[in-house]
């Protein structure tokens, strides 16, 4: 179907259309934002369906010239690692805007407005075959966020957004100077190009010097985007001050677009690059895969041990993202198809469950008005349906087996193990550590004698578990039955492996 | 049995459970509530007639079934199936799981009647038979490690049941948290097998066996053996079991006696081609299980409350299961497992008779002469506590005996496990003996529980007789003649068997253990009805050892302080370290920012002449250095 993922991504976009037509009704904007939302979403999957499986290259390409002097192309297409993320995308948004329903009572046309042009943001970036593209869908998704938290946030909003801002777009303005570097090494005057397939085909044109820089500046910004160790410490601050489907947004698809990006730009093109060594004070020479790697060990346990001591619920689940997170560059990092589909998966099943989890978060703090843990307890005396969605979220969480979590971090780690077996070993131990903070930060929030407080606080309503639903049947189908994933992901992931550990001057031409 | 009969069955086994467990935990609170306990019991009565089913189907048959139901994770050359392997160990494993947890979820519609969560406990305890299922049907490691985690989320579940009260909590995550520290070796190991072997099912890898070097499968197996003390409650990791008897009483006689924390066993027993070949890792397992079985038999000796003291015996009866592994007697250990299933269960469904009696009251210190009152109780927790002292001809006899026998036979030093192991049958007698006299036999030391005690209604008497009839009689049934009987046929074919059988010897060694177990019950008989020796002046004379066996060899409290209170200190310090020299370090950049910019705005006067003053200073300077560089070439 040509002209497809066009309107995936700007559907969200014409959705302003109805809104204005809305405009002056709350309740009319918000139904038009979740309207919009759903058709987009129904489009995704009418792409998933036309998904053709077994296939490693894109489909369903676009192209038209844009800049055709600069060689600058407006070029979609989709593969089995953008595929489930575009879907997840689409999901996690009308998710969000119907968690908005209630909490959102200020400014809701321009809410609404926000988050759709948030959505174009986030689908382009995962549709963009153009690196000019890309980098434009890149930025495109920082304006709404930095909104949203700013607006609709709290105490610290300002605080938190400036940082959140000026973190991400040092990292970007870092790639941008990578995306003219690659410009300029691509070719001849009059025959560069930054169209990703094409620049695949000329990696011979870069010498391994330039890959090395070039690794670096890509690198840098996706660490800041994922987060990596230590590039963090925007994440929990962001988490804490952004409204409810801003956390949910936030954690379940902007961090993703960090992951994506390593494995779509920063493997493939520069693979001599990630096995290069560069000078570095003290030790002298430091491997930037082992630097790597080192990284998402420490981040799978610093950001498990940082989470154990947290006091804000909201901090709490940031600070394991950061530990998550950690899985899926260390799955990328060991090239090699376990450890690149645990990552994939990872980064899809993270954005549900910590999606999730931040709902859950959301709704108890509608009802208590609390976020520190000491000030709750009890909870699961007068709440039975939202202590099993948010107990099932926990254990996806930490990696229960069974659901979708496991089937990740188990392949991630497999994939590490054969790596490294120490490095592995340690990296498990992580798996450790969630079991630790998330229980016991369950005890803490949901068991325990019932606070006189919160004796007259209502269960979860409808909206709320017209969005829990959705969330929690994806957490349990994907953990007993992740095989259909994997027979999408697998084709493209296998060649993106291949990619990044051949030598690039016997580069393979890829479709 | 043809194959799809078969395949029927093996599905029905592990889905009725799980439909118990999906129809009450989402219709139970509101539509259900007590039909719970109905739908969930009738769904183990169906299991377990499934899994006498198969039992019967495929008696004679010596290949493994395999049913293949989906793949589940395929990635490369890591491709894992959902499937089970109906073989001897899996089959008499099911039957084990479905008839004991069925007795024990008829006895819990009597005992947890009043509890306003009946319908939650009705939903955890049929999940929890589910993975355990899982667990012992996988014919993978991968899917093995699903049942794993499974059960010890509903083990997690059911110790924190009564979750408004800080101890069970507490117990509930400590349970967890120990089980993950054994899962990563677990996990760990798991994944050396896969990377060794290059598949996780249990045919191929032990097809594969030999092509692995010595000191990698020692590794292999040291790190399952790790998840397995985790499981079964073994040095090191055995501390969260005594605590876990913060849970409903017939959880703790299901999950914490009878069927979880055997896992480990099975895991090992299932495993024991790997070890064979692994060195000294059978060493090991043999060494920490005797190490357990003697170091819980003493702390059981001076235990009050009656749970715990049962709680201890499991873990030294486990450690008995583990040596019979170790010693390379895993039909023994087999054995003894399904033995114990019996008299535990029994056992602690008795206390929970009792404790159900005395309107809660779990320490012995309050009980006595409750004989006349609980006769039922009295008279099958008689017959439960003789088999776990070993007295023949009851069930606990036979199986102990032949793992301590298969150590003697093995000679080459092996004899000292023997030796250990009948001092300990001894050990156990006695705690037994002390249990059942302060229970019921003597004067009621509280006279009020005394009046209102009662024995419980016929829901609850049922199981515990048909669980006694198990315990008098399946040694006999299953294991007699020694080293020939039922089981050992049975279980023959995945084995090899050790050489012939001398039954003359094994006559003088039986009544040897035997002659232990009745000294063991005389000697408490003597100081506990005749005050000869008195306990309290015991206890006063020796009085280092007695405080050393009532903290528990200060291992609780080492790990509850030392060890946690480390990992507190670290997690402590990451945070520190995020917030002043991470975030701090941003922080302190921004800042720097704002300072520069601040006092750079103060050349921004605003008064033109400065502005011109400047801009012709720089003209100059240009200019200057134009004319230098144009010089200089």
């Amino acid at each position: 179907m040509p002209g497809l993922l066009t309107a995936i991504i700007f559907i969200p976009l014409a959705g302003f259309i109805p809104l204005a037509l809305a405009w002056r009704s709350d309740r009319a904007s918000k139904l038009v934002g979740i309207g919009v939302s759903i058709v987009d979403l129904a489009v995704s999957l009418v792409m998933l369906a036309g998904f053709k499986i077994g296939e490693p290259g894109f489909q369903m390409v676009e192209k038209i010239n844009w800049l055709p002097t600069l060689g600058i192309s407006y070029q979609l297409g989709v593969d089995g690692l953008s595929v489930l993320l575009v879907v997840l995308t689409a999901l996690l948004m009308v998710v969000s805007l119907v968690a908005s329903w209630h909490p959102i009572q200020t400014r809701v046309q321009e809410y609404i407005a926000a988050f759709l042009v948030l959505e174009t943001g986030m689908l382009g970036v995962f549709l963009a075959l153009d690196l000019f593209l890309f980098y434009v869908f890149f930025e495109l998704m920082l304006i709404p966020m930095y909104l949203i938290i700013g607006i609709w946030g709290g105490p610290r909003r300002i605080y938190a957004t400036i940082k959140f801002v000026l973190f991400t777009l040092a990292g970007s303005l870092l790639m941008l100077v990578g995306i003219v570097a690659v410009y300029l090494q691509s070719g001849e005057p009059g025959q560069r190009t930054l169209s990703y397939v094409e620049l695949l085909q000329r990696r011979s044109l870069f010498p391994v010097e330039f890959q090395t820089l070039a690794f670096i500046a890509f690198a840098l910004a996706f660490a800041i985007k994922l987060p990596m160790f230590p590039f963090h410490t925007w994440l929990p601050d962001a988490h804490v001050e952004a409204p409810t489907a801003g956390s949910i947004i936030l954690a379940g698809i902007l961090l993703k677009a960090g992951g994506y990006g390593f494995i779509r730009f920063a493997l493939p093109l520069f693979p001599e690059g990630i096995r290069a060594s560069i000078p570095f004070p003290i030790v002298g020479q430091v491997n930037l895969l082992a630097v790597v790697l080192a990284l998402s060990v420490v981040a799978i346990l610093y950001g498990a041990a940082v989470s154990t001591v947290q006091r804000d619920l909201k901090k709490l689940v940031a600070y394991s993202s950061v530990a998550h997170m950690g899985f899926v560059t260390l799955g990328a990092f060991v090239l090699n198809a376990q450890g690149m589909a645990g990552a994939v998966l990872q980064m899809v099943n993270h954005g549900l469950v910590t999606g999730a989890l931040f709902l859950c978060v959301g709704i108890q703090y509608e009802r208590t008005h609390r976020r520190l843990i000491a000030d709750l307890g009890g909870l699961a005396n007068r709440w039975p349906v939202y202590t099993g969605f948010f107990g099932l979220f926990v254990l996806a969480s930490l990696g229960l087996p069974g659901l979708n979590g496991f089937v990740g971090e188990f392949l991630v780690l497999l994939g590490t193990l054969a790596h490294n077996v120490a490095l592995g070993a340690i990296a498990a131990i992580g798996v450790i550590l969630a079991a630790v903070y998330l229980l016991w930060m369950f005890q803490r929030v949901m068991y325990g004698p019932l606070r006189e407080a919160y004796r007259a606080l209502p269960d979860v309503n409808r909206a709320e578990v017209i969005a829990l639903v959705p969330l929690a049947a994806l957490t349990i189908l994907l953990g007993v039955y992740p095989q259909p994933l994997l027979d999408i992901i697998n084709p493209t992931l296998e060649s993106i492996v291949k990619l990044a550990t051949e030598p690039t001057v016997l580069s393979v031409v890829a479709r | 049995m043809d194959d799809t009969t078969l395949r029927v069955l093996a599905t029905i086994v592990p889905l009725a459970p799980l439909a118990a467990f999906a129809i009450n935990v989402f219709f139970g609170r509101w539509r259900l509530q007590h039909l719970t306990g109905l739908i969930a019991s009738a769904a183990l009565a169906i299991s377990a007639l499934a899994a006498t089913g198969i039992l019967l189907g495929t008696l004679g048959r010596h290949d493994a079934a395999i049913v293949m139901l989906y793949r589940w994770i395929g990635v490369g050359t890591f491709q894992i199936d959902v499937s089970f392997q109906i073989d001897q160990l899996s089959t008499l494993m099911m039957l084990v799981v479905t008839w004991i947890s069925f007795l024990i979820h008829v006895y819990s519609m009597g005992y947890m009647h009043d509890d306003h969560g009946y319908w939650r406990f009705f939903s955890w305890l049929p999940l929890f038979v589910f993975f355990m299922l899982v667990l012992v049907m996988a014919d993978n490691y991968l899917l093995m490690f699903v049942g794993w985690e499974g059960v010890g989320l509903c083990s997690y579940l059911l110790i924190g049941f009564w979750f408004e009260k800080p101890a069970p909590q507490a117990a509930a995550n400590k349970a967890f948290w120990m089980n993950r520290i054994g899962d990563w070796g677990f996990m760990v190991g798991v994944i050396l097998i896969f990377l060794t072997f290059g598949s996780l099912a249990f045919r191929d890898v032990f097809a594969k066996v030999g092509i692995a070097q010595s000191e990698l499968l020692t590794a292999i197996c040291l790190f399952l053996f790790l998840g397995a003390t985790g499981k079964s409650a073994q040095i090191p990791l055995y501390t969260w079991l005594p605590d876990a008897m913060e849970g409903p009483t017939p959880v703790s006689a299901l999950i914490h006696a009878a069927t979880m924390v055997t896992a480990g066993v099975y895991m090992t027993a299932r495993s024991t081609p790997l070890f064979a070949e692994a060195g000294p890792a059978l060493l090991v397992v043999a060494v920490i299980g005797t190490a357990t079985a003697v170091l819980a038999a003493t702390i059981a000796l001076v235990q009050t409350d009656i749970k715990r003291v049962m709680a201890y015996s499991t873990v030294s009866q486990l450690g008995y299961m583990f040596l019979g592994v170790g010693v390379g007697a895993p039909i023994a250990a087999m054995f003894h497992l399904a033995t114990h299933a019996f008299f535990k269960a029994l056992l602690f469904l008795g206390s929970g008779s009792v404790i159900h009696a005395l309107g809660g009251q779990q320490d012995m210190r309050h009980m006595g002469g409750l004989k006349p009152k609980l006769p039922i109780t009295y008279w099958t927790m008689l017959i439960g506590g003789l088999a776990l002292a070993a007295i023949p001809p009851l069930a606990g006899f036979w199986s102990k005996d032949e793992i301590v026998n298969s150590a003697f036979f093995r000679g080459q030093g092996y004899e000292w496990f023997w030796a250990i192991g009948v001092t300990t049958g001894a050990l156990t007698a006695f705690y037994t003996m002390r249990m059942l006299w302060l229970t019921f036999h003597g004067a009621p030391r509280d006279r009020h529980l005394y009046e209102h005690a009662h024995e419980s209604p016929r829901v609850m008497t049922t199981p515990l007789i048909a669980l006694a009839v198990g315990a008098a009689l399946a040694g006999l049934v299953l294991g007699w003649p020694p080293d020939a009987g039922w089981v050992h046929q049975y279980l023959g074919p995945l084995f090899e068997r050790a050489e012939a059988i001398d039954y003359s010897r094994i006559a003088v060694l039986a009544t040897i253990s035997a002659v232990a177990g009745v000294l063991g019950l005389g000697l408490a008989w003597l100081t506990y009805a005749r005050r000869r020796p008195d306990p309290e002046r015991v206890a006063r004379t020796f009085a280092p050892l007695y405080t050393l066996l009532v903290n528990k060899w200060y291992l609780d409290a080492f790990y509850d302080h030392n060890v946690a209170g480390a990992f507190r200190w670290l997690f402590g310090a990451s945070w520190a370290f995020d917030l002043a020299f991470i975030d701090g370090f941003v922080n302190k950049l921004a800042a720097g920012f704002q300072i520069g910019g601040r006092n750079l705005r103060r050349l921004q006067t605003g008064i033109v002449g400065n502005y011109a003053l400047t801009i012709v200073l720089g003209l100059l300077f240009v200019g200057a250095a134009y004319a230098y560089l144009r010089l200089r070439q």
